[in-house]
């Protein structure tokens, strides 16, 4: 009664090619990162020992490790988390539990928004007119992490937006009807419920955080400094910037090197990133309601 | 609170706290406008001196002769860089917005289960890759290519640039235009389906133009994303000042000018201040981008609120 017609069989055969195209179209976005992850892994994998990890730099660059630029960027995220974390859960306190939608929350959105959204070089002319020169910080990772700070606010206020949405009205209520405050509440029910999440956002910060470069070009991070920095006043090496330096600026660097470097850097980023989303996956499996 | 729960009735320690949080975090949302006001704000002091004495609408956007070092006749002709941050976002953009709609596509309405969750967690990490790497990538490995492949004595050119920057760029567009997708109601796909609509009729002549709005504010991020794209560009675009004839021709971008030369200026010179300039022109520029794309996105989430099903409950009490 039901017999296929030549109009189904045809509806079916542009159904099953269309979705060949779509599967193709998604494999061309993903397979050439895996391919270039690939030649990193080839050609950086054998640059990279504990000497390579933990020495200071020689020979203007071209020989010896990359010890101070992995210190530095550990200073840079370190700073940038204090003096973010902070503003961008109180942000998200604001816009989840408190805000009522008028304008001013719709222009604190397409503030965020524009946050995430101005170039990178932008946001350190930011930091050098304000950081630098208004309040004369000076190149030191204190400003370069400010500049930072601001630029990743974004990340910390979307994730721990969602985070805070995804505890049920329910909860909240709950607790109002037992005569709890509103910050009783926050304090008591959503952020013990949603703090995992929270620090799902704040992993992605540090990935974020950890390979901006241009931001810190001009703001504290130093080509060359062969020695530690001791506070926040001092200069520092960046690993993002010194993949720069070495792969543009300095002649004569052996070419396991800069893939050396881009293979730690990557693999930083891409290990938080993973990190973020295997505790996601877990949360989400965990959750009671 | 309501009024009946009279001002007399609680105000002990608990209510005090209450509020002093309740100005901490509003503090804390304002913080984002501040921060937003701040960056206009400071980029325009720094360049404000060039704007005012030096700046020449005609020469700026006119000429292509960007000069800031020579002795006796410095010139500040951006438009050779707005054709070259223009040319490889372009050619970024044709790469990377069919094959990010069509990922979304694939990933929202035809991948289930684990297949599309596998997918979107890749999505996620191909968006985290640094934007120095890429430039990287593009100056070690499809510069040789593009040497070897096409036979032409630079590889670092538009065609090296759009491609990093659409590989680049595609994660972002795909994510948003997949929340697009997804902000379809179910409903419509539903009705689409009992009237005899087959999976492809139903993503083609119901979802996308149903997220259509969506779909536009994906492109514009994407194309905002292009536009201030720092390092990949510098590295794998070749950085010489030129009006592209054709994608084998090094360019350089406005952002790519900021990073290479602001270090070797001296603060309150001419040449800082047209760099500043040149910053204040990328401001605006992706601000308006994103308010664009911004608008869409609101579009299209009242439309689906007024037609589709009604909303849950919001979480804002």
């Amino acid at each position: 009664m039901f017999e296929a017609t030549a109009q189904n069989r045809r509806n079916l055969k542009v159904e099953g090619l269309l979705r060949l195209l779509f599967l193709w179209m998604t494999c061309m976005l993903i397979l050439p990162v895996a391919l270039i992850l690939g030649v990193l892994i080839v050609r950086g994998g054998p640059a990279i020992s504990w000497e390579f990890l933990f020495t200071q730099p020689m020979n203007n660059m071209t020989a010896g490790g990359i010890l101070p630029a992995l210190v530095g960027t550990v200073w840079l995220v370190v700073v940038a988390l204090i003096a973010s974390v902070p503003v961008g859960v109180a942000a998200a306190l604001y816009l989840s539990e408190y805000a009522p939608d008028n304008r001013l929350t719709r222009a604190i959105n397409l503030a965020i928004i524009n946050l995430a959204g101005v170039p990178s070089i932008v946001h350190a002319l930011f930091g050098l007119g304000a950081f630098v020169i208004f309040f004369r910080f000076g190149t030191s990772i204190l400003a370069a992490s400010l500049t930072l700070a601001v630029m990743t606010l974004p990340v910390v206020i979307v994730a721990t937006r969602e985070s805070l949405q995804t505890v049920p009205l329910a909860f909240r209520e709950a607790c109002w009807n037992m005569g709890a405050t509103r910050w009783q509440t926050i304090r008591k029910i959503v952020l013990p419920n949603s703090i995992s999440g929270i620090l799902t956002g704040v992993i992605l910060e540090v990935s974020r955080t950890s390979g901006e470069t241009a931001p810190i070009m001009f703001t504290g991070a130093a080509f060359f400094l062969p020695f530690l920095p001791q506070g926040v006043l001092d200069q520092t090496m960046a690993m993002s910037l010194h993949l720069f330096v070495i792969s543009t600026q300095v002649p004569d660097v052996p070419e396991h090197m800069p893939f050396g470097v881009a293979l730690v850097l990557i693999s930083m980023v891409l290990a938080m990133n993973g990190i973020s989303i295997a505790f996601r996956v877990y949360l989400r499996g965990r959750k009671k309601w | 609170m309501p009024d009946v729960a009279h001002a007399a009735d609680r105000r002990d320690a608990a209510w005090w706290i209450d509020r002093a949080v309740q100005i901490l975090v509003l503090a804390g949302g304002l913080s984002a406008i501040v921060f937003i006001a701040g960056i206009f704000v400071f980029i325009t002091r720094e360049g404000a001196g060039f704007v005012f004495d030096r700046f020449d609408f005609r020469e700026f956007f006119g000429s292509p002769r960007w000069t800031p070092t020579s002795s006796h006749n410095p010139t500040y002709g951006a438009l050779a860089l707005i054709a070259g941050t223009a040319s490889v976002t372009g050619l970024a953009m044709l790469v990377s917005v069919p094959f990010s709609l069509g990922a979304a596509i694939y990933i929202g309405e035809f991948a289930t289960g684990r297949v599309r969750e596998t997918l979107k967690v890749l999505v996620e990490l191909l968006a985290a890759i640094p934007s120095v790497v890429w430039g990287f990538i593009g100056l070690s490995i499809m510069n040789p290519l593009i040497i070897q492949v096409f036979d032409v004595p630079v590889g670092l050119n538009v065609l090296n640039a759009g491609v990093i920057l659409g590989l680049m760029a595609a994660p972002i567009m795909t994510t948003i235009a997949e929340d697009a997708l997804k902000a379809v109601p179910d409903t419509y796909r539903e009705a689409a389906e009992a009237m005899g609509a087959t999976r492809w009729q139903v993503t083609f002549k119901v979802v996308l133009p149903a997220a259509r709005n969506g779909l536009v504010a994906a492109t514009l991020l994407g194309v905002g994303r292009g536009f201030g794209e720092t390092m990949a560009v510098l590295m794998a675009s070749g950085h010489s000042i030129n009006l592209p004839t054709s994608p084998f021709d090094s360019v350089r971008a406005l952002t790519a000018t900021i990073a290479a030369e602001l270090g070797e200026t001296a603060a309150g010179s001419d040449h800082y201040g047209a760099l500043f300039t040149l910053g204040i022109f990328l401001f605006l520029v992706t601000f308006a981008i994103n308010f664009a794309a911004d608008v869409f996105v609101r579009g299209g989430q009242r439309k689906h609120r007024r037609r589709g099903r009604r909303p849950a409950a919001s979480a804002n009490p």
